[in-house]
């Protein structure tokens, strides 16, 4: 195999694409998938959309098993959101959280992670105020992590249940206020739908942007596979005339259009997501120049997907490496982010020299 | 075709270039390793486990390996590895077949949740499925053990596996781990039991491996209905009781003895259940196993009719 990406070459993708596919597989290839599966956390979702077809005993097991597991994960959110109703009056839920709480299929057997919550940047200290009082506690002590958090991050440091130990990240924004985007939030807080009772999540084209946001500039896109399932699965749900017609000025608007541009582009590409033409030429103008360009077409299906031979590993982790640094570039601007590497390297070089 | 079948060398020269292919109670697994100590206990262990059929996929694809570098040389160590990830720091190179033992275990309780889980060892006379769910030290291997040497057919050392709301336990008749002074007193107790080599030093002191009788491990694919839970726990110099439970506390106890009884929820309830209402519960207190044994056979011995 080279390390030019196709994505019939990775047996996961082809069977996500289409599950009808399943019947050709053979042994070695349902293995492949069994470890795919297992590392990008897309048990739960193979087995929801092959689970009616005719599958090897080892397959059927490892793939329920996966989706149990899920569904746990969801049950526990689930009751999350039930207890934060009863603190807070009005609150964004998003990402997985909002999934499983709007009864959206993508939820069943997903593994949930933490808990994501929105609210307005004024209400912050209020709302932290009352999370500690019902339970929640800081994961972090550390005065300097806790002040970068709270400078130029989009969102408070990361809180856990004392009881519970479910971790809840408390958002103001779906950018990092010190980031390249600047995101105005007015809009996204009042587009937001109710779900129930004190509880709302994001239009659908912002529960979009969001994804992409998330995926291309919150972090470092390795690993996230499943995200970009979400993506697929969100463009694949919200597909109707009026939504079409909204992303691409949404995101330009907001000033979310490179995101964008990748979201479509790459669900496009590795999941064979359907996007009207029209669409697609309306996003060209979000295009980045031709080497950033070039690059994130290599390193974006390395990053995403399990690398399966010598070569391929050693581009995803080139490609790893790549993203690490983009990821940090477009958080911060390049002054506030040279302090801050400068703090992290003294600290790593201080407890290295304590140890020695 | 059963591994035994397959001469040594085979076994070898499979484990080092491709892999064998188990099917281990209800799990099809592919062991690869390039130790040949690895290959010679493996291939006396689980002589009469079925090879899988061909083109049946493993859902567990198992690695022992020594590291390269230095660590092949100097203070040799084996790794263990699920596919690429590798779940565990490093073990000294002797402990191979431990290593692996225990990573299998880690496989099943970590990802098997088709099942509820308890952690059990199961024996069945007669139809009947005796349950002693324990933590580790309570006596529940050695007690086993001595069980299947007086004749109860093993369906597992460690996993009570249950698959649907009828009553039942699967098998998954692996060799039992003894540990300590167990592995003397087991050899004391039958001249046939058959042990692999002893590890000494392992995290959990000496370890040896009594090999499953081949007539449980044929016996795999059925299941047993279960008749009694016994919770044993060895207490040195204790008087020797056995106590009947009510199902409640019974029911209490045995979530507690289970891996993802929570992970399952209502799932996990109703298969926990439907064992529990068919069956009767005690606790076992025992400081000497002939005692142990004897109390056992007083609530298990086939009652004549009357």
């Amino acid at each position: 195999m080279s390390a030019r990406f196709t994505p019939d070459g990775v047996v996961l993708l082809r069977l996500l694409r289409s599950p009808e596919t399943a019947r050709e597989l053979s042994c070695r290839e349902w293995e492949d998938v069994l470890w795919q599966a297992r590392v990008t956390r897309l048990g739960g979702r193979l087995w929801h959309q092959l689970r009616n077809q005719a599958l090897p005993p080892a397959v059927r097991r490892r793939l329920s098993a996966a989706f149990v597991e899920g569904e746990y994960e969801r049950r526990q959110m689930l009751w999350e959101i039930d207890r934060l109703q009863a603190i807070l009056a009005d609150f964004i839920v998003l990402k997985g959280g909002a999934y499983a709480a709007a009864g959206f299929d993508l939820a069943l057997g997903r593994p949930a992670g933490d808990l994501d919550i929105m609210v307005p940047f004024e209400w912050l200290g209020e709302t932290e105020r009352k999370l500690l009082e019902r339970g929640w506690e800081h994961v972090i002590i550390d005065e300097y992590d806790q002040r970068y958090y709270r400078r130029w991050m989009h969102e408070l440091p990361p809180l856990r249940h004392r009881e519970r130990a479910t971790d809840l990240d408390l958002h103001h924004a779906i950018a990092p206020r010190s980031s390249r985007l600047r995101v105005a939030m007015a809009p996204i807080f009042s587009a937001a739908v109710p779900i129930r009772s004190g509880v709302r999540m994001l239009s659908p084209p912002d529960l979009v942007l969001h994804s992409a946001v998330h995926l291309f500039h919150d972090g470092e896109v390795a690993g996230s596979l499943r995200d970009l399932v979400d993506l697929d699965w969100l463009l694949r749900r919200f597909d109707n005339h009026e939504f079409w017609h909204a992303l691409v000025p949404r995101a330009i608007g907001l000033g979310l259009g490179r995101p964008l541009y990748y979201g479509l582009r790459y669900a496009r590409r590795i999941l064979a997501t359907p996007i009207p033409d029209a669409v697609l030429r309306a996003s060209e103008v979000m295009r980045p120049p031709a080497p950033v360009l070039a690059f994130m077409d290599f390193a974006v299906p390395h990053a995403l997907i399990p690398a399966t031979s010598g070569i391929t590993r050693l581009a995803a982790r080139f490609s790893w490496f790549c993203l690490y640094v983009r990821s940090h570039w477009l958080r911060m601007s390049t002054l506030p982010l040279l302090g801050h590497l400068t703090r992290k390297l003294a600290r790593r070089w201080r407890s290295r020299s304590a140890e020695a | 075709m059963k591994l035994g079948a397959l001469s040594l060398d085979q076994v070898r020269s499979q484990l080092r270039h491709a892999s064998v292919r188990l099917r281990v109670g209800p799990f099809a697994i592919a062991v690869s390793a390039d130790d040949p100590d690895f290959a010679a206990t493996l291939h006396f262990l689980y002589q009469d486990f079925p090879l899988l059929k061909d083109e049946e996929p493993a859902e567990f694809r198992i690695r022992v390996d020594y590291p390269h570098g230095l660590r092949r040389w100097w203070r040799r160590q084996v790794r263990f590895f699920l596919d690429d990830t590798e779940p565990f720091e490093p073990f000294p190179s002797n402990l191979a077949m431990p290593f692996f033992e225990w990573g299998l275990n880690w496989c099943i309780y970590e990802h098997a949740h088709e099942f509820l889980i308890v952690h059990a060892a199961v024996v069945e006379r007669n139809g009947r499925a005796l349950v002693l769910p324990a933590e580790p030290g309570s006596g529940k291997s050695t007690l086993c053990a001595a069980l299947v040497l007086e004749g109860w057919r093993l369906l597992s050392d460690e996993f009570a596996l249950i698959a649907a709301p009828d009553g039942r336990v699967l098998s998954i008749p692996r060799p039992i781990g003894l540990k300590e002074r167990s592995i003397g007193i087991i050899r004391a107790l039958s001249d046939t039991a058959e042990l692999g080599p002893t590890f000494v030093d392992t995290r959990k002191g000496d370890v040896a491996h009594l090999r499953p009788p081949g007539g449980s491990v044929r016996s795999a694919s059925e299941s047993a209905m279960v008749g009694w839970i016994v919770f044993p726990s060895y207490l040195a110099g204790a008087e020797n009781r056995l106590e009947p439970l009510s199902k409640a506390a019974g029911f209490a106890k045995a979530s507690d003895d289970c891996f993802n009884y929570e992970l399952l929820g209502a799932t996990g309830f109703e298969f926990l259940a439907s064992v529990i209402d068919n069956c009767e519960c005690f606790d076992l207190t025992f400081s000497n196993l002939r005692a142990a044994i004897d109390l056992i056979d007083s609530i298990t011995a086939p009652r004549s009719a009357e």
